[in-house]
């Protein structure tokens, strides 16, 4: 205990404690900080969790039978037993194109006057779907839907036909970690890396430029304290909001989406601090090189945002991009974090990819506040 | 009144354009970010990681076997001789997927049987996975048809003609790139707008410009124009590198087009304004650009379809300006639309356009610090 007051009342300890006190007070005074670091998460995984998703639902469908039978009704059937399915029905080809073109419905499925003569005979009768391309990930989707309705429809047809149909070879997927799909269990883990780059990088992209641009800095400056001494008052505070924002946003994760967190809880802690470090780093490395505001606020979201959201893997499959592209995501430190996260809560603690991504966290985060440090050393020359 | 608009449009260009650090960020990023982006937002899968467990050693297996191997989609990266081997190649993400095949397949195959084949899939980007699970899927039923056909068995009595309308390939480049044209300019137009009133109350010239015969509305066309033209030039460039150099087609008309980027722009530089107005530092500013950015960006269609949204989260995005903007430069560039699809599209942005900058420019009066 009085080897820790000690350790408080050293001079360089007392300044660091002094500046840390300064910024949290400048955080609680300016709303917006700690808006961002508390209502923005809250705010973003409320709308990713309920608003955004992947999973199509209700699809309007127009459906045209040009010469409504037994048969054209039996196929209906199978459409609109669907749930992924709102089935129009509409009398004539005409009335289905105007409908799609105008965005009432993305698809039509077409059933030929002769539908049922053909169906007796033995090259098969067409069943023409005609999807709307221009989303084509929906298109396709929606295709895969219609592909497993009809098959269901032949083999039911077969079944009463009294024929013994069998398919030659027989799928059986098993989909491990999000058995049933839900793009909600991939999007909220990766939602807390996006969102620890918004707290970690963004804020502290604007500090050390608002310092610049105010002419605070230099009256720090002729105070007893150090360059390395006001970074780390800001590290030390800005660490502490972020981590906060973390629990906060992993809490939720948990608890309110139900998203399983499969991994060790201390492991995501350590990896997030490692991210946090390595955005505290890039944001301050903005905040140093820019100067001002303005291009500050710019270049972070140019630089932290934007790829974090699109280069990641947050969204969009790392793999399919083209070769130089993929070089460019590993500039990106998101890209290692969202797959840490993604890996702790749905796969569990997997250090194949645990280890790799945390060594390149810690290797960014070195690189970062390095550049932080000499950029800041030199301006004082 | 138009000189002294004219002066102060003339001082706004120099703030931003003084300064090169802020002249080459308003320039050089937002080309290298559609370059980027156009090719990193796909949903297509290219070279999907796999594995082969073929516990069956028949000849008909190993053809099964070769339809994925040949398959430009997939990569092939291991071959699995025991169940254990499974879980770490998918644990460690260095498969996707593991296509297991059991020791009954060519006996069940040759005596007419369903011949069940296991595929194990990665399920961590639900998204991929689901796409991924297609793609084994149409390899399957090929092979089935090629099959049934070899083998002289009764065909199908119906099958699936498909047609994509507007992207024949199903080239999701096609809808992704349009989009982040919306995107950057929404970026462009909101950052230099967002800060503008911000920098000039958090340096005290705010007030100086007040006391100038300069009158509410004219300080406010003075803040606008700059980045509305800015936007312009962006949106143009943009455009043309779309059309010129990742090849998407222009087919609807072109002067829809920019009726819609001039109205989005607006709205835009409306929005900007409203928030520099209400905030009192740039930090504010800068965060309050963000607070709208980011949902603005999310709701507004560009990754995730607004249909699969919920009813009230739909009700939401109807403020959203970009919603408009991103359905516009689909509707144009894909399905070839004229004036008269998208006049829906039209009024709304105009309507938060002319709110937010009459909410603006009463700020400025009315919130002194």
């Amino acid at each position: 205990m009085k080897r820790l007051r000690d350790w408080l009342r050293r001079p360089r300890v007392m300044r660091v404690s002094a500046l840390v006190r300064k910024e949290f007070l400048q955080i609680v005074r300016d709303p917006s900080s700690i808006a961002i670091a508390f209502l923005m998460p809250l705010f973003l995984l409320l709308l990713f969790g309920y608003g955004v998703s992947l999973d199509a639902d209700h699809v309007p469908v127009a459906f045209v039978a040009e010469q409504p039978g037994a048969d054209t009704e039996d196929f209906r059937s199978s459409l609109a037993g669907s749930h992924y399915f709102a089935l129009k029905t509409l009398p004539t080809m005409p009335e289905a194109e105007q409908a799609l073109r105008r965005g009432k419905v993305n698809a039509i499925v077409r059933l030929r006057a002769n539908f049922g003569e053909e169906l007796r005979r033995s090259d098969g009768a067409p069943i023409q779907l005609i999807v709307n391309g221009v989303d084509a990930n929906t298109a396709r989707l929606n295709q895969g839907y219609v592909e497993g309705a009809w098959g269901n429809w032949l083999m039911r047809r077969a079944a009463s036909l009294g024929v013994d149909m069998k398919v030659p070879v027989q799928l059986e997927q098993r989909i491990w970690f999000n058995s049933e799909l839900k793009s909600r269990n991939f999007l909220v883990p990766g939602l807390v890396a996006i969102i620890m780059t918004l707290i970690g990088a963004l804020l502290t992209a604007l500090v050390m430029a608002r310092e610049w641009e105010r002419g605070t800095l230099e009256a720090l400056l002729v105070t007893p304290v150090s360059m390395s001494e006001i970074l780390l008052g800001k590290i030390v505070a800005y660490f502490t909001l972020g981590t906060g924002g973390m629990l906060l946003t992993v809490a939720l994760a948990v608890w309110l989406f139900e998203v399983p967190l499969r991994g060790s809880f201390w492991l995501l802690w350590t990896c997030a601090s490692l991210f946090l470090l390595a955005a505290l780093g890039m944001g301050l490395t903005i905040s140093t090189v820019s100067r001002s505001q303005f291009v500050a606020g710019q270049i972070a979201i140019i630089g932290t945002f934007l790829p974090a959201f699109l280069l990641s893997g947050f969204i969009f499959d790392i793999d399919s991009m083209p070769a130089p592209i993929q070089a460019v995501t590993h500039l990106v430190v998101a890209r290692y974090f969202v797959s840490i996260v993604q890996t702790l809560f749905l796969a569990g603690d997997v250090w194949a990819v645990v280890l790799p991504n945390a060594l390149a966290l810690v290797l960014m985060a070195v690189i970062f506040l390095g550049i932080t440090w000499r950029k800041s050393k030199k301006r004082l020359e | 009144m138009w000189t002294r608009i004219l002066a102060l449009i003339v001082k706004e260009f120099l703030a931003l354009l003084k300064d090169p650090r802020s002249r080459s960020v308003l320039v050089v990023p937002p080309l290298i970010q559609l370059i980027v982006f156009g090719y990193a937002a796909s949903f297509e899968l290219k070279e999907i990681p796999f594995a082969v467990y073929n516990q069956d050693r028949g000849a008909i297996s190993r053809d099964f076997e070769a339809t994925f191997v040949g398959a430009p989609a997939f990569r092939r990266v291991a071959t699995i001789t025991d169940d254990s081997q499974i879980a770490p190649l998918i644990d460690s993400r260095q498969a996707m997927l593991v296509v297991r095949i059991g020791q009954r397949f060519s006996a069940d195959l040759l005596s007419g049987d369903s011949a069940p084949v296991q595929l194990i899939v990665d399920g961590r980007n639900s998204n991929t996975a689901m796409i991924a699970t297609n793609y084994v899927n149409s390899i399957v039923n090929r092979f089935n048809e090629d099959w049934i056909e070899a083998r002289g068995q009764p065909e199908m009595p119906a099958r699936l003609e498909v047609r994509a309308w507007f992207n024949p390939n199903l080239d999701s480049h096609w809808y992704f790139i349009p989009g982040i044209i919306g995107m950057l300019a929404l970026v462009t137009t909101i950052m230099v707008t967002a800060m503008t009133v911000a920098r000039e109350r958090e340096q005290g010239t705010f007030d100086q410009l007040l006391v100038t015969p300069l009158r509410p509305g004219e300080i406010l066309l003075g803040k606008a124009l700059p980045g509305f033209l800015i936007g312009m030039v962006q949106g143009t460039v943009i455009l043309l590198i779309t059309v010129l150099w990742f090849e998407v087609p222009l087919r609807g008309s072109l002067t829809a087009l920019y009726a819609g980027l001039a109205l989005f722009l607006l709205s835009g530089v409306g929005v900007g304004l409203l928030i520099s107005s209400l905030a009192v530092t740039q930090q504010q500013g800068l965060l309050g650009a963000f607070m709208f950015m980011v949902p603005a960006i999310t709701l507004s269609g560009f990754a995730t379809p607004i249909a699969n949204m919920p009813e009230f989260v739909q009700a939401v995005t109807l403020i959203d300006p970009l919603r408009y903007f991103l359905i516009i430069l689909r509707k144009v560039f894909l399905e070839g639309a004229g004036f008269d699809v998208l006049t829906a599209q039209l009024w709304p942005m105009a309507l938060i356009g002319t709110c937010s900058l009459a909410l603006a420019s009463w700020l400025f009066r009315h919130r002194m610090y």
